[in-house]
């Protein structure tokens, strides 16, 4: 079995599906380059006009929290109801606010 | 972590998908689901793989430039699922490298159903119809499955694969409709790829090992019987509309149960194939391997080009 003298970095692609919308996750891929990636991507994700822009980033630039922390991080948002506009009460004679 | 810890984790972790969680790659997951998983996603990326051999055999000879080109979208779909599946595997941490390496040495598996030989234009007819339709009913249930990655890759394939049944039937149907030596090839072909269609669905549920736990994590939602018969009954009249039949000479209509009664399947030949013992496990290893070995000088290069150019812009920027 030969190997290789060094994989391929790994790409983290974003497609926009059409204007106005945000680029969103697609997937990854392997590539040697930025442009390759690019290359690559079109080809793996938009086969079938599923894009009209495409974002690639090294995964390895890619900070992400830990779901260790969930808890910490995104619990204390459970509580905190009156961020919602529900909340708050109003005179049934208002219709809309 | 101590051993009651670990059940503590493997309790709230069972708890959660059976409440209809995702498990995404960074969650904390049982050694035995990690390790599940990249070997039913690699071995489900290297059929895709693989699967492009037998179909590739055929697209410098497809009869017409329409079959030509739905030919060839259809393997490169292949080797586009293949990507999706070997990056969803990556998540759980195992390189490309090792996935490629454990299918090259022969430690990983890819679908039985390649090592068979593709030696009609019929043939391309009979994958499409027979060999998808039985992927696609083992592959729909896999779009609700609880690890993130391979759901949505799940998800895509399948958007993707409706086309390619229906260009294997469409295939099937002008030949059966075409001379009698068209007709008779499509039958042929038939006759050839029924059973190793009927074992792709897997082991009796008596013989399979992992359905229990499989069903569990929501990596099976049903059982190999039951999608076995789930595919021979949307199959039959499919075949009985354009006038093939069927080789079982026990396959009839049970009207108490609503469905076909089939006759016995010979796994003996099932596990010869899956032993390696198949008409093409050779030729299909080599087909790949080579393609490996002889494409390593382009990947070098890219990558030596790659860095050579990186090096070059952070001159220009010092």
């Amino acid at each position: 079995m030969i190997t290789m003298k060094k994989e391929w970095p790994l790409w983290e692609i974003f497609v926009r599906s059409k204007n106005g919308l945000e680029h969103r996750h697609f997937g990854s891929l392997h590539a040697a380059d930025a442009e390759m990636a690019l290359e690559n991507a079109r080809d793996v994700y938009t086969r079938r006009k599923e894009g009209v822009s495409i974002w690639v980033v090294e995964s390895k630039n890619i900070t992400a929290t830990n779901p260790d922390n969930n808890g910490e991080l995104f619990e204390p948002a459970q509580d905190k109801v009156y961020r919602h506009p529900t909340f708050y009460e109003l005179p049934d004679e208002v219709k809309y606010m | 972590m101590s051993e009651a810890q670990i059940k503590i984790l493997e309790e709230q972790f069972e708890a959660r998908i059976s409440r209809d969680e995702k498990i995404e790659p960074k969650d904390w997951m049982p050694e035995k689901y990690r390790k599940t998983h990249i070997r039913q996603m690699s071995q489900h990326a290297h059929s895709e793989i693989i699967g492009m051999l037998p179909e590739g055999n055929w697209i410098t000879r497809a009869p017409s430039l329409r079959r030509k080109v739905a030919l060839l979208a259809k393997v490169q779909d292949e080797a586009g699922h293949g990507l999706y599946l070997y990056s969803a595997c990556e998540t759980l941490g195992v390189s490309r490298d090792e996935l490629f390496e454990q299918l090259h040495s022969g430690k990983a598996k890819y679908s039985s159903i390649f090592n068979y030989p593709t030696v009609t234009w019929a043939d391309m007819g009979a994958i499409g119809w027979l060999v998808d339709g039985a992927a696609i009913i083992n592959q729909v249930p896999l779009c609700s499955t609880s690890f993130g990655p391979y759901a949505r890759a799940m998800v895509r394939v399948c958007k993707e694969e409706s086309f390619h049944q229906r260009q294997g039937y469409e295939i099937m149907v002008k030949l059966a409709g075409g001379t009698p030596e068209q007709k008779a090839m499509a039958q042929d072909a038939l006759n050839r790829w029924w059973w190793p269609a009927l074992m792709m669905l897997g082991p009796t549920d008596a013989e399979s090992v992992h359905t229990a736990q499989s069903m569990k994590w929501k990596l099976k939602r049903k059982t190999n019987d039951e999608l076995r018969q789930q595919f021979i009954d949307q199959t039959v009249p499919q075949a009985e509309l354009i006038g093939l039949t069927i080789p079982d000479e026990d396959l009839k209509w049970n009207d108490t149960e609503k469905c076909y009664d089939f006759g016995a399947i010979d796994w003996d030949e099932f596990w010869q194939v899956v032993k390696g013992h198949g008409p093409c496990n050779k030729s299909r290893m080599s087909a790949r391997i080579n393609a490996w070995e002889n494409g390593k000088w382009v990947r070098d290069a890219a990558m030596e080009h790659a860095d050579k150019k990186e090096k070059k812009e952070l001159n220009k920027v010092g």
